[in-house]
């Protein structure tokens, strides 16, 4: 199946389900990588039965709040998530059917790092429930890995990933691009030993630099050079078009699968619908009576403990997200998707349709630009549209 | 009253940093002015731009009380003018009302062009004047050279000229000395009515406008009812006193005296530099000569950066205009910029300081648009404007032809960067009238249109003279010129705050420079930007801004979307500043950079 007909029968289905998925965040790694900004710490020891019960309290928390909904997915994040002892994921899938219906399909995801320690667990993590891998992988080569920071070597990654084609029904790996020094050519090689390397879902995202990192202060002093928006785009395009002709085309912009191996979970924030957040700097999007509720859990592992076990849960932000903003949120993650946002979903989502909710000459201009396209199914970015979707959010929707 | 003998009354020339606020402070300590406690170093400089800057704006003055060598005690008035060209009638108008100037050169450095043009004026004064040669101190000094080059430049006898040094007070007693035997005592009828001339006003908080003057015949008693002579206005002096440099009320100031005058004035808009106060039951028969309304040569635009601003800059507009009324301003409407005025300066320094008091003293935001000058417009109908504002120019085809100010400017400069300053005089349409060398300084000087010297052609001479060279003007009357409006448009749509009047030979070069720093500026988007300067509907320079081939962020998961949308958020805000230029919109921040790099 091509890819423009995956799209079209995708398009097809009348209103897409959006799923209603778990995320578990797990904040520990063994150490910090320089690009990374997401909620990670190391710590020499973690009281792990004492984080297995306060994931445990706060899933019950939001269990109460959404009594009766079936779980499509649950995805255990991080931080490094590998690091989580066998049986304190299985704990967590284990109360997560209990409180909720697991739906029989359900995609069950875990992050690990590809070293041969964690690879020893991919067993265990099977046993507990797992049934999808994301593993860090981010360079096929050692002197990249080490300039990113990671604690493997190329060839422990491809021991690995053998072991994860033998252990899971689907796994995926990331890769990281537009590297200091990283030319077009070196690229377009990696990139072909990870199409070898892959199964049917690959993330390949270009290097950004996030304030309050390792490299946000190299970039600073002009320690580390990015290449700039031309080269960037070259290489953004390579992949594209690299990707599509060996079969795992974007389904979304760093993400590429064989069409029916997407993600199941992430399409799940990329088409707006909801998800429980637990654990220290998990967010969520609930949708309660009605009314969407943003929530974010306390971001410092500790004091996520301690407020856990003495309040039950660990939210420090909840709150409504107001119509407009609903309009933004669910745009600005639709069109990251090729196949955009759903015109019905949109509908039941915004209780507007698309054309009332947007500006009409903006809608206009963008379209006939050939960065959007508005029809009968939807509201979607063209490939030129998705490659400039920053710009392209900021004059549809600022 | 003091009689007329035992009165001196002087005034301090000197260029920037060669030593006046000093000498000034030495001279009032020596007399006792004010004690140790009292004297803060530039007393009589009282705005922190005035002490920062080493530059007075307003003019001071002090009384002080001097024992001489010959037994008999005098009443010396020192007059602080204004020490830069914008203000070369209020330092003349200083001037008129001295016997006679210190003329204060760095011993070091030699004189300066702003030296030249206050010292002829103390000439037209007919100023007696009395050479000092400060900083005879530092072991750069040459007191010979700076000696040979007074004679030279200016044509003085320097060689009675007095070597001190201000900072370590060497020299100050023979200088007061000087001022009692070397400067003659007033003139003046006691007997006369009224005839006193206004140097200076500003405004007090607390005793209204404060009028500086100088009694020239008659007395100016407390509680007499003065007239204006220009206006017509009558007022009561309600105090009269001196300044040591405290305030001390006198009951009169007699013939010769320098003091000053409240009368319940509001605004200084109504005390004009030069004017002449008499008294209104006995008025003198002429008024003194001399006397012209200040009258500004340069306008810009003055926006605040953020628009709700706009009532702060207009309240704070007032009050500055209450303490100095050589500066006007109207509300001004731009596309680009917004709400603003159109504010009109006595020259460039006057626009810095006007614009750096705005900022600091009320804590405001400001951008300003590119110095324009006074153009006069004849209209095939016969008719004349005044045009300063490029945005009013006329329809070329009604334009019968445009006169613009030109400036007399003296430039002094050490001859090694001669070459140069020739070239940028040339380049700015200047027209060489003379150039004379004293030892290894040149002296220039060029008849240049004003609009050439108001778009950075101070820093451009600083730039090349590695700051050396020194300048000064006088605006020397109007000239017809083959001048254009060149205007800025983006995507074919113009942008008014770039728009300026320049002559024809320059337009392109202008127009080239403008685009390219545009270029630079406004930051890629969906769509491809033309950016043009053109000469009425034909275009002279060309530049695109390509459209952006990438950009997007590389990952957004569930965690991402709040912080993802108040970035949506911040576009948002940051769009209220954005002007729409047919599918583009930039951001103000381009052309309020664009115009910061113009000044610069």
């Amino acid at each position: 199946m091509t890819a423009a007909v995956a799209v079209e029968s995708l398009l097809r289905g009348g209103t897409e389900d959006a799923g209603f998925g778990l995320y578990v965040h797990w904040p520990f790694c063994l150490s910090k990588c320089p690009y990374c900004d997401f909620n990670s710490h190391v710590r020499e020891a973690v009281d792990q039965p004492r984080w297995r019960d306060a994931l445990l309290r706060e899933l019950d928390h939001y269990a109460s709040e959404t009594a009766g909904r079936r779980v499509a997915s649950i995805f255990f994040g991080g931080g490094t998530p590998s690091l989580m002892p066998p049986d304190t994921v299985a704990a967590v899938i284990d109360r997560a059917a209990a409180r909720w219906r697991l739906a029989p399909d359900v995609e069950i995801t875990l992050e690990a790092n590809p070293t041969s320690v964690e690879a020893e667990r991919f067993a265990g993590f099977r046993g507990a429930g797992v049934n999808r891998v994301s593993l860090g992988v981010q360079a096929l080569n050692d002197p990249d890995l080490r300039a990113l920071g990671r604690g493997h070597s190329a060839a422990e990654a491809r021991t690995a990933l053998a072991l994860a084609r033998r252990q899971f029904d689907c796994f995926t790996f990331d890769l990281i691009y537009a590297r200091p020094g990283q030319d077009a050519r070196a690229w377009r090689a990696e990139l072909r030993q990870a199409l070898d390397l892959a199964a049917d879902h690959l993330s390949l995202y270009q290097l950004t630099i996030e304030p309050n990192t390792v490299f946000a202060g190299a970039h600073r002093r002009g320690e580390l050079v990015l290449p700039g928006e031309e080269d960037a785009a070259t290489l953004y395009e390579e992949t594209q078009n690299l990707l599509e002709a060996a079969g795992l085309p974007a389904y979304e912009i760093s993400n590429h699968a064989r069409p029916g191996a997407e993600c199941r979970h992430n399409l799940t924030y990329w088409r707006y619908g909801d998800y429980v957040g637990i654990g220290p700097g998990a967010h969520g999007r609930l949708t309660l009576d009605g009314a969407k509720i943003a929530t974010r859990q306390h971001r410092a592992p500790e004091a996520w403990l301690a407020a856990v076990e003495a309040a039950g849960h660990a939210t420090r932000q909840r709150t409504p997200v107001p119509p407009a903003e609903r309009i933004d949120e669910m745009l600005m993650m639709g069109l990251r998707l090729t196949q955009g946002v759903d015109r019905a979903r949109f509908r039941e989502e915004t209780g507007s349709e698309i054309e009332t909710a947007l500006d009409r000459d903006g809608l206009r201009r963008l379209s006939e630009a050939g960065f959007l396209v508005l029809d009968d199914h939807g509201l979607r970015a063209t490939a030129a549209g998705r490659q400039r979707l920053d710009a392209l959010l900021g004059a549809l929707l600022a | 009253m003091t009689d007329l003998k035992h009165i001196r009354n002087f005034s301090i020339i000197a260029h920037i940093d060669h030593g006046k606020s000093t000498l000034a402070d030495r001279l009032i300590h020596l007399c006792g002015g004010l004690t140790d406690r009292e004297m803060k170093s530039q007393v009589l400089d009282s705005m922190a731009i005035e002490r920062e800057r080493g530059i007075t704006i307003k003019a001071q003055t002090v009384r002080l009380t001097y024992k001489a060598q010959d037994g008999e005690t005098y009443e010396l008035n020192l007059i602080d003018t204004p020490g830069h060209v914008d203000f070369a009638y209020e330092v003349n108008r200083s001037l008129a009302a001295c016997e006679g100037s210190l003329l204060v050169v760095d011993a070091s450095q030699g004189v300066e062009a702003q030296t030249l043009a206050n010292v002829y004026q103390a000439i037209d004064n007919n100023h007696e004047i009395v050479p000092v040669l400060n900083k005879i101190d530092l072991p750069a000094a040459e007191p010979e050279k700076v000696k040979a080059e007074i004679e030279e430049v200016i044509g003085l006898d320097a060689s009675n000229a007095i070597a001190i040094s201000a900072k370590t007070g060497l020299g100050i007693d023979a200088v007061l000395e000087a001022l009692v035997t070397r400067l003659p005592p007033p003139e003046g009828d006691a007997a006369a009515p009224l005839k006193a001339l206004l140097i200076d006003s500003w405004y007090d908080p607390y005793l209204g406008v404060v009028i500086l003057v100088r009694v020239k015949d008659g007395r100016l008693k407390t509680g007499m009812k003065i007239r204006m002579m220009s206006t017509g206005a009558v007022h009561p002096a309600e105090r009269v006193g001196i300044l040591t440099p405290k305030g001390v009320l006198v009951d009169e100031l007699g013939p010769g005296s320098i003091g000053f005058l409240t009368a319940g004035i509001k605004t200084v808009a109504d005390c004009q530099v030069g004017d002449t106060i008499t008294e209104e039951r006995r008025p003198a028969a002429a008024a003194l000569p001399g006397f012209k309304p200040s009258v500004p040569v340069v306008f810009c635009g003055l926006f605040p950066i953020d628009a709700a601003d706009f009532e702060q800059l207009r309240e704070s507009l007032a009050k500055l205009r209450l303490n100095d009324a050589s500066f006007q301003y109207e509300p001004e409407t731009s596309a680009a910029l917004g709400f603003g005025f159109r504010c009109g300066f006595l020259g460039l320094l006057h626009l810095e300081i006007i614009q750096e008091r705005l900022e600091r003293e009320f804590g405001l935001d400001l951008i300003t648009t590119a110095p324009s000058v006074v153009y006069k417009v004849h209209m095939t109908s016969g008719e004349i404007l005044d045009l300063h504002n490029p945005a009013d120019m006329p329809e070329p085809v009604k334009i019968d032809f445009i006169e613009e100010p030109w400036i007399k400017a003296t430039i002094l400069v050490p001859d090694t960067y001669l070459g140069p300053i020739l070239k940028l005089c040339e380049d700015r349409r200047g027209v060489q009238q003379d150039l004379t060398y004293a030892g290894n300084r040149a002296m220039l000087v060029y008849r240049l249109p004003l609009n050439e010297v108001v778009f950075d052609f101070y820093d451009r001479l600083k730039s090349v003279s590695r700051g050396y060279a020194s300048f000064d003007y006088q605006v020397d009357g109007y000239e017809e010129g083959d001048l254009v409006k060149l205007s800025i448009l983006v995507n074919a749509e113009p942008v008014d705050a770039l728009a300026c009047i320049v002559h024809r030979s320059q337009a392109e070069t202008r127009g080239r420079a403008l685009c390219a720093r545009l270029k630079d500026l406004i930051p890629r988007q969906l769509f491809k930007i033309a950016i043009q300067a053109a000469i009425g509907g034909k275009v002279i320079a060309r530049e695109t801004v390509s459209a952006l081939r990438k950009d997007v962020t590389a990952k957004c998961y569930g965690g991402d979307i709040t912080r993802k949308r108040k970035l949506l958020e911040k576009q948002k805000e940051g769009k209220k500043r954005m002007r729409q230029y047919g599918n583009v919109e930039i951001p103000q921040s381009a052309f309020l950079a664009a115009l910061k790099m113009s000044d610069s």
